[in-house]
C-alpha cells in the first residue's frame, strides 16, 4: 500500500478534481428530536454540501448499488410473443466521497454473495464496478460494535482511505486512479511522527468502543439455542415492520413483481427488496407460510447474517453499524439480542 | 488531464471472470405451450418447447430440478419438471392453478408463447441408486417432481433392483397421471395407491399412505434396509412421518431423499425467500438427502 499525507486545505481541491464525476457522500437531512444533525447519503456537487464529520447514517449507501426498487427487465409484448430486454440500469461510475469502514466491509460482504459466488448478479455486480470509494475513519458511537465483527478497519475495497491526524489528513491509496487523483493536489510523503499521528488515532479510537458483541462459538450456540425462549422475548416486542432490513447495509433480499404497462404492449419485472420480518417473507401458494410467528421471523434474521452467512463466507454479514438498532421502534438491538441468547446457554 | 471515470461495462470480456453467469442471469428462454392435457379439476399438464432448435437442443436437465415459469407482466414462478430428462426437446410441468400465474396459465391455449429459466437445483441421484432396490413415495402433488425420476428408472429398468412405487392422494378424483399406471406395472414397477377419502368407485386401500408403507417395511427381506434407496416427496406434513418411519427400518438417512418446497423468486441463491436457517434451497435444493434436512434448524 501506498501511503500520502496532505493538508486539510487540500481536501476541497481534491473534490474538485474528482467533482467532474457524480459525487455521492454524506448530507445533513434534518435534526432529530434533540436538536442534533441527521444525515444521509446524497448526491454532492459542492464540497460545502459534504458533512465529512457525520456520525452515521439513517440509511447505509446500498441503495444506489441495491436500489429499493429495480426494474430488472421489460418485455415488448406482441400478438403471439414478446421480446425481453435487459438493462442493468448503471448510471455510470460513483464516486463515494466519505464512506466509514463499516459500510466499505458492508460492500465487501456484499460482494461474496451476490458478484463472487455461484451466479453472480449482474445488476449488483455492474454497479460495484463502477464505484469509486474514497473512505474516511469516524469516531465510534454507543451503538457501534463493528470491533466485535472484524470492521472497524477497511483492509480493501476502496480507493482512497483518508483517516484525519489532526492538521492533516494520512491517505491510505489503493488504485491507480486515486494516485492519479492526488497528484493534482499538494501531498508529500508520511514522516515518522505521520505514522506514529497515526497509529495514536486508530488507537484513540479503539478505546472509545462501548458496545461489544461476543462472536466465539456464535454459529453453534445460535443452533443449541434454536430453542430460546430469548428469541420469543424479543419477537413478542418486534412490530414485523422490517425497517431493521431497509437501514440495514447489508440486507439483500428481495421480491419479483411483473406488471403490465399502460398502454398493454409492454410490461416490466420489478425487483423489490423485502424484509424477513415481514409476514409474507416465507409465505407459498395454498397459504401456508414457513414463519408464521414474528420470532421465527426475527430469529432467521439472526441465523442469515451471523450463522449461515458465516458457515458460507467465514465471516458475519452484520458489519455492527448499529443501524438497525438505533432505528428500532422496538429498541431491538443486536448486542443485546445476541447477549440475552448466549445467556441461556450459561 | 480528463479526471472522468471510465464507466465499465460488465459485459466486456475479462471485466468478471464468471463471464457467461453474469451474461446469463435475466436469460429467459422463450418458449411454447405445445399440448395442454387436464388431469383434474385444478392441476393440467403442460407441454412446453423451448422454440429456438439450437438452444432447445441444448437445454438439459436431471429428475428432480424445476425451473422458472414466466409470463410476461403477470410473474415467474417456480415448477418441478415432470418429464423424462432422456425425451429431449420439451419439459412437461404439471400446475395446480392456486393464484395469479398459475390461474393465468389454466386460461391460456396451445400455442401461446410463455418463458422458461433455468434448470436449477439439485435432483434425484439416479444415478447413484443404480444397483440398488427404489422406494419412491409420493403425497399429493409430490407426484409431479417425482415422476421425473420414475420415468427415469422405467427407461433403464434393468439397471435397478426391485421398484416400489408408493403414492397417496385425499380423494381419487385427485390423483395425477392415471392413464400411465398400467403403462409403469408393466415394467415390473409394485404400484401401490392408497387414498384418504374414496368416492363410491374407489377399490384400493384406504387411510394415510404410511399404512402402505407399514406393510412394505414389514414383509420386507433381511437386505431391504441395506440395500434401498427411497424418495420421498409431498406435503411438509408427510415427511416427517414417513421418513422417520423408513429410518426406524434401518434405511440410512443419506440414502433417503427429499424434495421441498419454498417461496422463490429467484431461483439463483440472491433473493433469500427460499431459505430454510440459512441454506438456500434453489441451490442445495429442493432435493435434501434426509441427513441434511434433519441438520437444517427449521426445514420440516
Ligand atoms: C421447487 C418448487 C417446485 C414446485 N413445483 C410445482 C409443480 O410442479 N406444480 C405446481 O403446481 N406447483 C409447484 N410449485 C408451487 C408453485 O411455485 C406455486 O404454486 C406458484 O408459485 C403459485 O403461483 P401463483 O402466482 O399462481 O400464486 P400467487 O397468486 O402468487 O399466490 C399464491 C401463493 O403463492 C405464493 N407464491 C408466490 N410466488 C411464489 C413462488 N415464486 N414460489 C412459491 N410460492 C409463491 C404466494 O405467497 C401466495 O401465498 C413448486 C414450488 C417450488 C418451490
Ligand atoms: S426488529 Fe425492530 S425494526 Fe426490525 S422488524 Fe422488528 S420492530 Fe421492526
Ligand atoms: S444487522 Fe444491524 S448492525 Fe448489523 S450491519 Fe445490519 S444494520 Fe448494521
Ligand atoms: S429462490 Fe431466490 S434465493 Fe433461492
Amino acid at each position: 500500500m501506498i501511503f500520502k499525507v496532505f493538508g486539510k486545505k487540500e481536501l476541497p481541491r481534491l473534490f474538485d478534481v474528482i467533482a467532474v464525476n457524480r459525487v455521492v457522500g454524506p448530507v445533513q437531512k434534518g435534526t432529530d428530536k434533540n436538536g442534533s444533525p441527521l444525515h444521509t447519503f446524497g448526491e454532492v456537487r459542492d464540497f460545502a454540501e459534504l458533512s465529512l464529520d457525520y456520525k452515521t447514517t439513517i440509511l447505509s449507501a446500498k441503495r444506489f448499488v441495491l436500489p429499493f426498487h429495480e426494474t430488472l427487465c421489460t418485455f415488448r409484448v406482441t400478438e403471439n410473443g414478446w421480446e425481453k430486454d435487459v438493462d442493468f440500469n448503471v448510471r455510470g461510475p460513483t464516486v463515494f466521497f466519505g464512506l466509514h469502514a463499516c459500510d466499505i466491509n458492508a460492500f465487501n460482504r456484499l460482494d461474496k454473495v451476490l458478484m463472487e459466488s455461484v451466479y453472480p448478479t449482474p445488476y449488483y455486480a455492474s454497479k460495484r464496478k463502477n464505484m469509486f470509494i474514497i473512505g474516511t475513519n469516524c469516531e465510534p458511537q454507543p451503538y457501534c460494535f463493528c470491533r466485535s465483527m472484524g470492521t472497524d478497519t477497511a483492509l480493501h475495497g476502496f480507493d482512497l482511505f483518508l483517516t484525519d491526524i489532526g492538521d492533516r489528513y494520512f491517505a491510505e491509496v489503493q488504485s491507480a486512479t486515486a494516485y492519479n487523483f492526488l497528484l493534482q493536489i499538494k501531498t508529500a510523503d508520511p514522516k515518522e511522527k505521520d505514522h506514529q499521528r497515526y497509529m495514536d488515532v486508530v488507537a484513540e479510537k479503539n478505546k472509545k468502543f462501548t458496545a461489544h458483541v461476543d462472536n466465539t462459538d456464535l454459529t453453534k450456540i445460535l443452533d443449541m439455542e434454536f430453542q430460546s425462549q430469548a428469541w420469543k422475548e424479543w419477537g413478542d416486542k418486534c412490530l414485523s415492520c422490517g425497517t431493521c432490513a431497509n437501514v440495514c447495509p447489508t440486507c439483500y433480499c428481495y421480491g419479483v413483481e411483473e406488471t403490465v404497462d399502460m398502454n398493454a404492449t409492454g410490461a416490466r419485472k420489478i425487483k423489490s427488496l423485502h424484509s424477513c420480518n415481514l409476514i409474507d417473507f416465507a409465505e407459498v401458494a395454498g397459504g401456508h407460510n414457513f414463519r408464521p410467528e414474528r420470532h421465527s421471523r426475527l430469529k432467521y434474521r439472526y441465523y442469515h447474517k451471523h450463522r449461515g452467512f458465516v458457515e458460507a463466507f467465514e465471516e458475519s454479514l452484520c458489519v455492527g453499524c448499529g443501524r438497525c438498532g438505533e432505528a428500532c421502534l422496538a429498541d431491538i438491538t443486536v448486542p443485546e439480542v445476541i447477549a440475552s441468547v448466549r445467556g441461556e446457554g450459561h | 488531464m480528463d479526471n472522468r471515470l471510465p464507466l465499465v461495462d460488465i459485459m466486456e470480456e475479462g471485466t468478471h471472470r464468471r463471464h457467461d453467469d453474469i451474461g446469463s442471469f435475466e436469460y429467459t428462454y422463450k418458449a411454447e405451450i405445445m399440448n395442454i392435457y387436464p388431469m383434474t379439476a385444478s392441476e393440467k399438464l403442460y407441454q412446453i418447447q423451448i422454440i429456438e432448435p439450437d438452444r432447445r437442443n441444448r437445454f438439459s436437465f436431471q429428475p428432480g430440478q424445476f425451473v422458472m415459469l414466466e409470463i410476461p407482466g403477470v410473474g415467474e414462478a417456480p415448477f418441478s419438471i415432470s418429464s423424462s430428462p432422456i425425451r429431449h426437446g420439451f419439459v412437461e410441468l404439471c400446475i395446480r392453478n392456486v393464484g395469479n400465474l398459475t390461474g393465468f396459465l389454466a386460461r391460456m391455449q396451445r400455442g401461446a408463447q410463455i418463458g422458461i429459466r433455468g434448470p436449477f437445483g439439485t435432483q434425484f441421484p439416479v444415478g447413484e441408486m443404480e444397483g440398488s432396490d427404489v422406494l419412491l413415495v409420493a403425497g399429493g402433488l409430490g407426484i409431479v417432481p417425482l415422476r421425473s425420476a420414475i420415468l427415469t428408472v422405467l427407461e433403464n429398468r434393468s439397471r435397478y433392483g426391485s421398484v416400489d412405487i408408493v403414492y397417496g392422494a385425499k380423494t381419487p378424483s385427485e390423483l395425477l397421471f392415471t392413464y400411465q399406471y398400467e403403462m409403469w406395472r408393466k415394467f415390473d414397477i409394485n404400484l401401490s395407491i392408497i387414498v384418504e377419502t374414496p368416492d363410491d368407485e374407489w377399490k384400493g386401500p384406504t387411510g394415510f399412505l404410511t399404512r402402505i408403507l407399514e406393510d412394505r417395511v414389514a414383509q420386507a427381506g433381511a437386505n431391504f434396509a441395506a440395500n434401498t434407496y427411497a424418495i420421498v416427496c409431498g406435503p411438509p406434513v408427510m415427511f416427517k412421518h414417513v421418513c422417520g418411519m423408513l429410518t426406524k427400518a434401518g434405511i440410512p438417512m443419506q440414502k433417503m431423499f427429499v424434495s421441498l418446497e419454498r417461496r422463490m423468486h429467484c431461483g439463483r441463491g440472491k433473493c433469500c425467500r427460499c431459505n430454510i436457517g440459512s441454506t438456500y434451497t434453489c441451490l442445495k435444493g429442493p432435493v435434501f438427502d434426509y441427513w441434511s434436512i434433519m441438520n437444517l434448524k427449521e426445514a420440516i
